[in-house]
């Protein structure tokens, strides 16, 4: 089948970067799939149970990078308990073995101990990129062993992670030799640092472009590091207080005149409000803003500073800017293209901080807007339907409507007609994730009009099994489907079971799926495995098929069963 | 007021708590009668202060800790929409039942294992189905909100179990702090929409890592506004004999001897429950003075899981090291108690 040596092929595969495309690529032939295989240098595993290590490293001997993702995505909300799974550990040991020569390791959702930080950092000497999301497990003694081993490391990313602070050295053990930084991100990390390793750190690192502080770095050790590094492309600020009649501060601003690279600014973790104009020279040149850690900031100085960021693309804040601030970024901001909107205070029922009124603001004032997260305290139909109106290429599109259920406030009526404008509109979506008071109808919505959605989630939305059906059947691209408080039961369940082979992942907790259910569809789908979460302690675990689920947790896997599951997971 | 019996400390509340235990121990003499709902006619005497004796009574029942099916039966529930309510509220049961014929498993229908955790499909059935009663702004009141409380205990607990102490402390948070939340809800008895959200473990979906983060960004920046949030530290308490688990705040504590003090009032209902007027002959019968003693060494020994796994005596370590590293408590039994490091 091939008409050019394979050489040639493979130099061709090396334009193909996409992992889409690659997979594609490989199955074209027998030949293309070995040549495919051996240049592969980057992987993407998206559930860490579905394949194993070992298989991994048989394939793809040219391994360079890869991206692991373990625990399903409601994780995140503590709905899976501790200890479910997703240990990286038994990949890196297997890794270690091999003759893989990995350069990039990226972990989502992963439990991490400091045993495997130190054997990543020891087993592979060209080892490059550590990029940790959401990971637990480890304290900074981990981070100290890839610093002190890693000689070339270019990149050490921890990015919201829960990291147990030894209050250690771990920024002294990057040796003197080390000077091949270019991204340093330890926003997460809690304890002391030394800051003066830390300056001589970011000295010797003239390839340095990212770079990200935790809380502990006050504001004169910020100004000595710019002035070390005013070519930062990315920067996070730990502790930004100060007064601003102080030397430092004097200081500060004159050095932040010639950061003129700064594109991405973030942190602010602690800062006081009259600093802020300091910032507003970097402001003209950004194209992400993430003030969404800085509750220190009210709505007046995100306004205000906002009002300078006329080129950005991605902000992200919290809702204390306001409907009023909202329209002055959608006034501003008309490059933009994703915004993420997070509640300052989830659990407060006080005032509304955002309605549908920014929400519809922006979206006449930002036509390039394709990615939303949006935390607010009501939403009514007619300002999604102008949204839907108003925006046609939203990728992503997430909207929490913090009182669960809620109906629209001025019609009492669910929300399905808004939900319904939005995916009518935006053909292009490809995550969607639903809130407020819904019925089955939103689904029909959903189903007839969603035809590239790959991820959606639904928490406290439906009325029966129709609802969760007219989703499977209409959404064929349909990858991760997450679901919770919802009436969708066994016979939703079971209509297609074939479905969830083309799916990555199923989440169902709080519904009305009964355990005969899920062994039915653990029988006639090998290829599945079926998890049942039972938290429960003080019951015995009694079988009886009649009984509802709690958490089921399916995915699809090549290797069955897996081995680390806890005592309250039952495999099916 | 309607007591909650999931990690409440208060001594009106765990007072409240404990007619459910008698109820269990009562009924097994037949002396008194258990109704569906679980509770005895005994339990709403002691909810003090309760002008509205009927409704109280539905959030009692509804709020009770029990074996079986949660409370969405109240009478006035059962006029309501079908689906939720498959008749058979007749059966007293610690059993699964059947799902209703039409296949739609009814949330009233719960099994022994998932019925604490049903959680709030009962309540959002509920919602939806008073929206559809009640017309416009109809929102969840407090009463439609009881049998969250059962889904929140049940993943709180789970969510206890950590490997590390910044496990402990931050993971807790969240839930602990939707548990105390619901708790004002449900004691505010109001139907104001937004002083009565409900409050649902993983709800609002945030990372609880952000969460965590900006609780300590708002102390820092003297935001502290002593609402109830994420600066709790609830842990699981068991206690030898005890038939369900509590949980404490331990941030609430400034010395061992405050916690100590809570226990004893939490646990004592347990003690009382089995001498109580209808003493069971052949048990250890717990005098009221016997229950200073129960944490002060001579009939039981507090002890803590910390973050290794190992079982530890309370009291050793600075109360601030112990907060960070206990995982979760046990009462025991002296004799069982034997051994541990001192």
């Amino acid at each position: 089948m091939n008409y050019f040596p394979d050489e040639v092929v493979e130099h061709v595969f090396d334009f193909i970067t996409s992992h889409k495309d690659r997979n594609s690529v490989s199955l074209v032939c027998k030949s293309w799939y070995k040549i495919e295989r051996y240049s592969r240098q980057r992987v993407f595993i998206g559930n860490c149970y579905s394949i194993t290590p070992q298989r991994l490293i048989a394939r793809f001997p040219g391994l360079k990078s890869l991206t692991l993702k373990g625990k399903p995505h409601f994780a995140d909300f503590n709905l899976v308990p501790h200890d479910w799974g997703g240990f990286v550990d038994p990949w890196i040991k297997a890794l270690a073995k091999s003759r893989i020569g990995l350069e990039e390791l990226r972990l989502k959702r992963m439990v991490v101990s400091d045993d495997s930080l130190e054997l990543l950092s020891k087993s592979f000497p060209n080892f490059k990129s550590l990029v940790l999301v959401s990971c637990e497990g480890f304290t900074t003694d981990g981070v100290a062993a890839i610093a002190a081993n890693c000689r070339f490391l270019r990149e050490l990313d921890l990015q919201e992670n829960e990291v147990e602070d030894h209050r250690g050295h771990w920024l002294s053990c990057f040796p003197e030799s080390c000077t091949s930084l270019v991204s340093l991100n330890f926003a997460c990390l809690k304890g002391e640092i030394n800051l003066a390793s830390l300056e001589r750190l970011v000295a010797r690192s003239p390839n340095l472009k990212s770079l990200r502080l935790n809380r502990v770095v006050p504001l004169d050790t910020l100004q000595k590091l710019l002035m070390r590094a005013p070519q930062l492309v990315d920067l996070g600020i730990g502790s930004y207080v100060d007064d601003p009649s102080s030397e430092v501060f004097t200081k500060l601003k004159a050095v932040i005149q010639l950061c003129n690279s700064i594109r991405s600014l973030s942190g602010f973790l602690e800062v006081a409000p009259c600093c802020m104009s300091a910032i507003y020279p970097i402001c003209e040149n950004l194209t992400f803003l993430n003030l969404s850690y800085a509750p220190g900031l009210q709505g007046n100085d995100l306004t205000k500073l906002v009002q300078h960021c006329r080129k950005l693309q991605r902000l992200w804040i919290l809702d204390c800017i306001g409907d009023k601030g909202l329209g002055v970024v959608a006034s501003t901001c008309k490059e933009l293209q994703e915004l993420r909107v997070f509640p300052s205070d989830p659990f407060d029922a006080g005032n509304a901080a955002v309605t549908e009124e920014g929400l519809v603001l922006i979206s006449a004032g930002c036509p390039k807007l394709n990615s939303l997260l949006y935390f607010c305290h009501q939403m009514t139909n007619a300002a999604l339907i102008t949204v839907a109106k108003n925006c046609t290429n939203f990728i992503r599109f997430r909207l929490c409507i913090l009182d669960p259920v809620k109906a629209d406030p001025v019609t009492n009526q669910p929300l399905d007609e808004g939900f319904g404008a939005i995916v009518r509109s935006n053909k292009s979506l490809k995550r969607l994730s639903l809130s407020g008071l819904l019925t089955d109808q939103v689904f029909l919505y959903i189903g007839m009009y969603a035809k590239k959605l790959e991820m959606l989630s639904i928490a406290f939305a439906g009325d029966s099994n129709k609802g969760m059906l007219y989703v499977l059947n209409g959404c064929n691209k349909l990858r991760k489907l997450e679901i919770r408080d919802c009436p969708f039961g066994d016979v939703a369940l079971l209509e297609d079971m074939g479905k969830y082979e083309t799916m990555r992942s199923l989440w169902m907790s709080s519904c009305e799926v009964t355990l005969g259910a899920c062994k039915t569809l653990a029988k006639k789908m090998p290829s599945l495995n079926v998890e049942i979460i039972n938290e429960s302690e003080q019951l015995e675990f009694s079988l009886d098929d009649r009984l509802l689920v709690d958490k089921m947790y399916l995915y699809r896997t090549l290797v069955g069963h897996r081995k680390d599951k806890p005592e309250y997971v039952l495999l099916l | 007021m309607s007591p909650l019996l999931l990690g409440v400390e208060e001594e009106g509340q765990s007072r409240v708590s404990s007619p459910s235990v008698e109820c269990i121990s009562q009924n097994g003499l037949g002396i008194r009668e258990w109704n569906y709902l679980g509770l005895s006619d005994f339990c709403s005497v002691d909810s003090s202060g309760v002008p509205d004796d009927n409704g109280n009574n539905l959030n009692l029942k509804a709020t009770e800790l029990r074996l079986g099916l949660p409370g969405s039966q109240s009478p006035e529930r059962e006029t309501e929409h079908c689906f939720l309510n498959s008749g058979k509220l007749d059966e007293k049961t610690l059993f699964p039942l059947l799902p209703s014929k039409d296949g739609i498993c009814s949330s009233s229908q719960k099994s022994v294992v998932t019925g604490n955790k049903r959680g709030f499909s009962e309540v959002k059935g509920t919602i939806y189905t008073e929206k559809k009663w009640m017309g416009p702004g109809a929102v969840p009141d407090s009463q439609s909100l009881q049998p969250v409380s059962h889904g929140k205990y049940s993943v709180a607990q789970a969510s206890v179990k950590k490997d590390g102490p910044a496990n402990v402390i931050q993971e807790q948070p969240c839930t602990s702090n939707a548990t105390k939340v619901n708790r004002t809800d449900i004691s505010n008895n109001s139907s104001a929409p937004t002083a009565n959200r409900a409050q649902v473990v993983g709800w609002p979906p945030i990372r609880s890592f952000r969460t965590k983060a900006l609780t300590t960004s708002s102390k820092n920046n003297d935001e502290v506004d002593g609402k109830p949030g994420p600066g709790t530290l609830f842990v699981k308490v068991s206690m030898d004999g005890a038939p369900y688990l509590r949980k404490v705040d331990l941030r609430m504590y400034s010395t061992y001897q405050e916690l100590s003090s809570a226990l004893e009032k939490m646990f004592s209902c347990f003690t009382l429950g089995q001498c109580g007027a209808h003493g069971t002959p052949g048990k250890e019968i717990l005098s009221e003075s016997k229950l200073k003693d129960l944490l002060h060494g001579s009939e039981y020994v507090l002890t803590y899981e910390d973050k290794d796994g190992d079982w530890m005596l309370v009291g050793d370590v600075p109360l601030e090291m112990f907060i960070e590293t206990c995982r979760r408590l046990k009462i025991m039994k002296s004799a069982d108690a034997i051994g541990l490091g001192k």
